[in-house]
């Protein structure tokens, strides 16, 4: 019963990529003519004809299409100009830096958010809520730019503690992953806060209280697992908000990853590794919230059920 | 419920003086300057501000070509906040526009119009951003239209999903047996059912707007010298953290008090508006 559910999502991540895939060959040919891009304007007529024939535009558009979606189908993502190398291997180089980084802030950003908004919703209403939330509203509105800017004003260049940038150490994660971290820990601080509250005030939690359970025994056993579900949902945006983050702070820090390899391209405008970079972008989103659809089913057994009858 | 009386004093008070603040320093702030945003004087290089023992001459100092700092902060906050203004107006228009298009009952333009939504919401727009940059280049027209494009999903989403319960209603029936044209219907009877909605969404939408203005400026791919805005002032800044931390400092703290004001009275904005939000 589980399987059509499975190969229904993984179809729908086949047909993310795609149309991500689309988007860039409709924008590279809304561009203008891809050769007169690649070569210098004052060469002869038969040279120009020439590459366009080497490079397959002198075919019908549908037809370069379709040979485009081949290619990518077989992970040629065409090369690099300013690397003369692969760009899926380019980006599969830096791809650790950044899962590393992105993985880091995101444990940083639950632990953090799921905590302050504990204590926020046990401490309703007095000053300690309104400053956990006051805190959560300053994660939204930093823009992370600027707080690692603030981070390494402080810490590089006053106390002289923490390397500005790079990654040679371990010690030149923690500037970042705050950062990131700390950007995302403010919805999960809010929707932690909200949920609580809202199952703070359930029947079932009256009735652990009253037959004696410790307070601390109701909150971590009855009162944290339903809030299991909005925080599982809740990761889903932060995928693309990890994307987003990682790519100014990987170029407020030096960091050697993925962001900063699109930065850096888009720049020089080296076509083929921001084509790798937007199809893997949609691929990981489309991948996780596919993961994430299918922990809530197993988490909440109604959303499953729903789901295997194909709803 | 006593203290919501109390709270929203408070809470439209403090944001709105903050933003009313640095409406005020873009408007009317070159007043307290006679130097032009972009003329330079090599004389003048690196002059700190007053408040590290500069003269009032230039106020928060000149920058590494010896332009006045002030100004250049003026000219910057009025651009990253009129170009934030346009892009959100231009995204709510656009995004209200094709989720009501949308609802209308045309399987074909709903299909694609929702799949557009979906691919949107598949995608981070930063990503999209980047790509459409690397293909065009940066130039100020195609800047406004990535500005006005971020956030139409969500205003198309909202539009389209409250359009299609307002047209299941007897008096919306009723207006279309009598003859009465989509267009109409979609202006009188169904604008003015979500217009709450997409108001609180635009001021939610505003602040991530400056955000994405000043990040894409910051990385050196919105606005182009010699026009400058507060992300480029930041992004410019970096550099010269270690001798003059204000030129980053200041723009920066700029960007982040416009879009803490702004979200906090949106937020305001939401529990008025939006009766399904509670306070929790």
């Amino acid at each position: 019963m589980m399987y059509p559910y499975v190969l229904i999502r993984a179809l729908r991540i086949l047909a993310t990529a795609w149309a991500a895939a689309t988007f860039v060959f409709i924008v590279l040919r809304l561009a203008g003519d891809p050769v007169a891009a690649l070569i210098p304007s004052d060469l002869p007529q038969d040279l120009v004809d020439a590459y366009r024939a080497r490079f397959g535009f002198d075919r019908p558009l549908w037809v370069q299409y379709l040979s485009y979606l081949a290619s990518i189908a077989q992970g040629d993502f065409g090369y690099s100009i300013r690397n003369n190398q692969p760009a899926l291997s380019l980006f599969l180089e830096k791809l650790p830096a950044t899962l590393v980084l992105a993985g880091a802030s995101l444990a940083l950003a639950i632990v953090f958010g799921v905590v302050s908004g504990v204590i926020a919703a046990l401490n309703r209403n007095t000053i300690i809520d309104r400053l956990f939330m006051t805190f959560s509203v300053f994660g939204f509105a930093m823009p992370n730019f600027f707080f690692g800017i603030l981070l390494i004003l402080l810490f590089t260049l006053n106390l002289r503690w923490l390397p500005s940038g790079g990654f040679e150490s371990w010690s030149s994660l923690i500037m970042p992953v705050a950062t990131l971290g700390f950007a995302a820990s403010g919805s999960y601080a809010r929707m932690t806060r909200s949920a609580l509250l809202e199952v703070l005030n359930q029947p079932y939690i009256e009735m652990a209280r009253a037959k004696g359970l410790a307070s601390s025994r109701v909150l971590v056993v009855h009162a944290m697992r339903a809030i299991t579900i909005p925080l599982v949902s809740l990761l889903g945006f932060s995928v693309g908000a990890m994307i987003t983050g990682a790519v100014v702070t990987e170029m407020v820090f030096a960091w050697p990853g993925v962001g900063r390899l699109l930065v850096v391209s888009v720049t020089e405008r080296d076509l083929a590794v921001v084509q790798v970079v937007v199809v893997f972008s949609a691929v990981a989103m489309a991948l996780s919230n596919t993961l994430i659809d299918i922990a809530l089913g197993f988490l909440d057994p109604r959303i499953g059920t729903a789901r295997r009858n194909g709803q | 419920m006593k203290f919501l009386y109390k709270l929203p004093r408070a809470r439209v008070f403090l944001p709105s003086a903050v933003l009313a603040l640095i409406l005020l320093f873009a408007a009317f702030g070159s007043f307290l300057t006679p130097h032009e945003f972009s003329t330079s004087s090599l004389l003048d290089r690196n002059l700190p501000p007053v408040f590290v023992g500069g003269d009032w001459d230039h106020p928060f100092g000149t920058d590494g070509l010896g332009r006045d700092y002030l100004e250049r902060l003026v000219v910057g906050s009025r651009v990253s906040i009129g170009l934030a203004l346009v892009g959100t107006i231009i995204g709510m228009i656009l995004g209200t526009m094709l989720g009501l298009i949308a609802a209308r009952g045309n399987r074909l333009v709903d299909g694609a119009i929702v799949g557009l939504i979906d691919f949107q919401a598949a995608v981070p727009f930063m990503i999209i951003a980047l790509a459409v940059l690397a293909v065009f280049g940066s130039s100020m027209t195609l800047f406004v239209f990535l500005l006005g494009l971020y956030g139409w999903e969500t205003y198309a989403r909202m539009a389209r999903n409250s359009a299609l319960s307002v047209h299941t209603l007897q008096f919306v029936e009723a207006a279309r047996v009598i003859g009465v044209t989509s267009a109409v219907i979609d202006r009188r009877h169904i604008l003015p059912t979500i217009a709450n909605v997409i108001i609180v969404q635009a001021t939610l939408n505003f602040p991530q707007t400056i955000l994405l203005e000043s990040g894409l400026s910051f990385l050196g791919l919105g606005i182009q010298p010699p026009m400058t805005s507060l992300g480029q002032l930041l992004g410019s800044g970096r550099d010269s953290l270690s001798r003059a931390w204000w030129i980053a400092v200041v723009p920066g703290a700029l960007i982040f008090f416009t879009t803490l004001a702004i979200s906090l009275l949106g937020d305001v904005l939401r529990d008025k508006l939006d009766p399904t939000v509670r306070d929790g």
